[in-house]
C-alpha cells in the first residue's frame, strides 16, 4: 500500500529572492532518489506539500511547469512556521516533498480555445507554470490566443521578472503587466489595479474563451464583475482557491467548502462551481 | 452463518485460547468510565454497562498516532529522510464492540479507504482486527441506533455477533474472520436457535425510546440549509469545546503535527475538531469559519447533509447517543435534525417577505 503521508526526499538546488522586500523566494528542488521525479508526474494548476522534518508541511502551488525536467520549482511567501524555516534554510540542504495533489487548471476543455490569464502578487506561480506550459513548441498549436494580464504592487514585487520581459517580447502572447504604482521615470508597462486594466486590455468572453483567475481576494471580488461585463459566463471563469489544509488529499478533514474539498475536488474550480458551494474559504 | 452457543464458564478460557493468536481488545471499567484497551493477560472484557464513555475509534484511529519518524542528526547518512513508523500487523479482536459503533467503522471506512488514496495507518489497522460484537439488550434513552441506519442487533461492520442468554453467550459467525476467531477460540458448540437472536433483536428494538428524523435531508437544497434561520439558536450555548467530536465513534478529522526530542523526530496524527477556530484559520488570519455559528452549522451540515450528498450512504451518525449525553449545554443532534429536516426553504422566504 502507497503510504501517501510519506513525503520524496528532495533537495533545495537554488534558491532565487523574487521580490524587493524578500518576502518571496523560489526554490528548485531535485529528487534524491532515481525515479521519484517520474512518480512526481504533475500539470500545471496542482500543489504539493513541501515538508520540512520537524516543522511541518506546507501546501504551496507548483511553479515550475511539466515541459521542464530534472526539477521542481515553488514560490514562497514567508508568512507563518513552515515557510520562514523554509526562508532561512541553504542550497543542499535536504525536506521531503510531497504530492503532486488536487487537481490540474481544466487542460482537455482549454484546447482549442483563448485563454486569458488574470494573476496578481505572488499567486502567479501555477499561472507561470501554465504559461510555459503553453508557450511550449508542442503545445502552442493547442491553443487560441493567450492575454496575460498580471500585477504586482510596484515593479520590485514582481514575480519571474526575467520571464516576463522574453514574453513581452513574443508576438504568440499578449502581456498586459501592470503594477498598482511605481516612482521609476522609465516603467514602459502599465500602471493601474488588476480589474481596470483587465477592463480595458482583456478580450471579449464568449463560448470560446476562458479566463484563469488567480489572487487576492480583493482582486479576485472586483475582477469577476469586470469579466462579466466583458462577457465571461461564470463556468468559463476558472479559480484556484486556497484554505487551511494538512493532509492535501482529502482525508483530514479541513478544507472542506461544503461537501467538496479544496485540496481533492480543488484546488482549481469555475466560478459556476463555486456559487454551488457555502464559499467558506 | 453458523450459530455456537458458548457457556459462560467456559467464555475466559476460549478467550485465553484466542490470545495465542490474536491481541485482545475489550471494554474495561477504568476510574470512572468503561473504555477499550488492550486487555493483559488473563483479563475479560467487563459488560456491566450499555457502552463507554468514548467510542473505540482509537483503535483505528488513535487520537495521537506516529506515523513518519527521521533524525535531524546530520552525521548521519539519511538525516532529514523521513520513513515511516515500524507497526505491529499481527492479527487482533476487539470483544464486546457494540453494532453502532461497529456500523461507524464502514462509515469512517469511506474517508480512510478510497478509491485514489489508502490511509495505510488506519486501513492496515482495520484490515487486521476482528470485531466480535455484543447484541445491546438495554438501550439508553438517548440511544436513537434504529433510526440511524443501524440497531442494537445490528450486523454491519461485524465479524461476529454474541448475544447474552444468561448462562450461556449465543454466537453468530458472520464472516470468514468470524470463523476463524470462532476456531482459535475453541467455539464449536453449534446451536440451532435462530428464533432467539430474532426474538431478542425484536425485544431489544422494541425497548428503543428514541428516534432521528433525516428522511428530508437528502432532497433539502444544500445552500438553503446552510442559510437556514435556525443556526444562531443551535449554537448559542455552544461552548465548541469538542467533546461531541471527541466522542463521536464516526468523526474523523485530524490534524499532522512534528514533534522533536533531541535530534529524533516524529510526524504524528492527531484528533482535531471543527468546534476549535485554529482548525481552519489561514496563515494570514483570515478564518472562513470565524464565528461558534459557522462551527457549529459545519458539524452538523457534515453528519446530516454533506455526509448525505456526497456518498449516498445516510447519515453519518450512528445513533449511539454519545454526544447527546455528554454535551455539557444539551445540544441534540436529534433535535437538529428535526430542525434541519422540517426545514422548508420557502418559509425563509416568506418571513422574509
Amino acid at each position: 500500500m502507497q503510504n501517501p503521508y510519506l513525503p520524496y526526499p528532495v533537495r533545495i538546488d537554488d534558491i532565487t529572492v523574487e521580490a524587493e522586500d524578500k518576502s518571496l523566494k523560489t526554490f528548485t528542488f531535485v529528487f534524491l532518489n532515481e525515479g521519484d521525479e517520474e512518480k512526481f508526474a504533475y500539470q500545471a494548476g496542482q500543489f504539493a506539500e513541501l515538508s520540512i522534518p520537524g516543522k511541518g508541511e506546507i501546501p504551496i502551488g507548483i511553479a515550475s511547469s511539466p515541459v521542464e525536467k530534472g526539477f521542481v520549482k515553488f514560490t514562497v511567501n514567508r508568512a507563518g512556521v513552515v515557510t520562514t524555516h523554509l526562508h532561512n534554510m541553504k542550497v543542499g540542504d535536504i525536506m521531503g516533498l510531497r504530492g503532486p495533489l488536487g487537481n490540474c487548471y481544466p487542460w482537455e476543455a482549454l484546447e482549442g480555445k483563448n485563454v486569458l490569464i488574470v494573476g496578481g502578487g505572488f499567486a502567479f506561480t501555477t499561472l507561470r507554470s501554465s504559461i510555459v506550459y503553453m508557450l511550449d513548441p508542442a503545445n502552442r498549436p493547442k491553443f487560441g490566443n493567450i492575454d496575460v494580464v498580471y500585477g504586482a504592487r510596484s515593479p520590485g514585487m514582481l514575480l519571474y521578472k526575467n520571464e516576463l520581459v522574453e514574453w513581452e517580447k513574443r508576438d504568440d502572447i499578449n502581456m498586459h503587466i501592470t503594477v498598482d504604482a511605481t516612482s521609476d521615470p522609465d516603467w514602459k508597462y502599465n500602471v493601474g489595479f488588476v480589474p481596470p486594466i483587465t477592463e480595458q486590455k482583456a478580450p471579449p468572453g464568449g463560448d470560446d474563451t476562458y479566463a484563469i483567475v488567480c489572487g487576492p481576494p480583493i482582486m479576485i471580488k472586483f475582477t469577476q464583475p469586470v469579466l462579466e461585463k466583458l462577457g465571461y459566463a461564470h463556468d468559463h471563469i476558472i479559480m484556484s482557491l486556497e484554505n487551511r489544509m494538512k493532509c492535501g488529499f482529502g482525508m483530514c478533514g479541513r478544507c472542506g467548502i461544503g461537501k467538496e474539498l479544496v485540496c481533492k475536488d480543488g484546488p482549481v474550480f469555475t466560478l459556476d462551481q463555486i456559487n454551488k458551494t457555502p464559499r467558506e474559504y | 452463518m453458523t450459530l455456537v452457543k458458548i457457556d459462560k464458564k467456559n467464555w475466559a478460557e476460549g478467550l485465553k485460547a484466542a490470545a495465542d493468536a490474536y491481541r485482545l481488545y475489550g471494554p474495561v471499567k477504568g476510574k470512572d468510565y468503561h473504555q477499550f484497551k488492550a486487555l493483559e493477560k488473563g483479563e475479560t472484557p467487563e459488560f456491566d454497562m450499555v457502552n463507554t464513555r468514548l467510542s473505540p475509534k482509537a483503535l483505528l484511529f488513535p487520537q495521537s498516532e506516529e506515523m513518519l519518524e527521521y533524525s535531524l542528526d546530520e552525521s548521519r547518512e539519511d538525516h532529514h529522510i523521513m520513513k515511516a513508523v515500524a507497526r505491529d500487523n499481527t492479527p487482533r479482536a476487539v470483544i464486546g464492540i457494540r453494532p453502532c459503533d461497529a456500523k461507524s467503522t464502514l462509515l469512517v471506512k469511506l474517508n480512510f479507504d478510497t478509491p485514489e488514496v489508502k490511509d495505510p495507518y488506519w486501513l492496515g489497522a482495520y484490515q487486521n482486527t476482528t470485531f466480535i460484537g455484543m447484541a445491546c439488550d438495554a438501550p439508553l434513552s438517548t440511544c436513537f441506533c434504529t433510526t440511524a441506519g443501524c440497531g442494537p442487533y445490528h450486523e454491519e461492520g461485524l465479524d461476529m455477533l454474541v448475544m447474552d442468554r444468561g448462562d450461556a453467550y449465543l454466537a453468530k459467525i458472520l464472516t470468514d474472520k468470524g470463523k476463524a476467531f470462532a476456531d482459535a477460540a475453541g467455539w464449536k458448540a453449534a446451536a440451532d436457535d435462530q428464533a432467539a437472536f430474532e426474538s431478542g433483536k425484536a425485544a431489544a428494538e422494541a425497548r428503543m425510546v428514541s428516534s432521528i428524523k433525516t428522511d428530508n435531508l437528502a432532497d433539502t437544497d444544500l445552500l438553503e440549509l446552510h442559510g437556514a434561520p435556525f443556526w444562531d439558536d443551535i449554537a448559542f450555548a455552544c461552548l465548541n469545546c469538542g467533546t461531541c467530536t471527541f466522542s463521536c465513534p464516526t468523526c474523523w478529522c485530524f490534524d499532522i503535527q512534528d514533534e522533536v526530542h533531541g535530534k529524533a523526530g516524529v510526524r504524528m496524527k492527531n484528533w482535531d475538531s471543527c468546534m476549535f477556530p485554529i482548525f481552519t484559520v489561514h496563515t494570514t488570519g483570515h478564518n472562513p469559519r470565524d464565528t461558534k455559528t459557522q462551527r457549529v452549522r459545519q458539524r452538523f451540515m457534515h453528519k446530516l447533509k454533506y455526509f448525505v450528498d456526497k456518498y449516498e450512504a445516510g447519515i453519518m451518525c450512528v445513533g449511539c447517543g454519545r454526544c447527546v449525553r455528554q454535551c455539557p449545554v444539551n445540544i441534540d443532534i436529534r433535535r437538529v435534525s428535526e430542525l434541519m429536516n422540517s426545514f422548508k426553504p420557502a418559509d425563509a422566504c416568506a418571513v422574509q417577505g
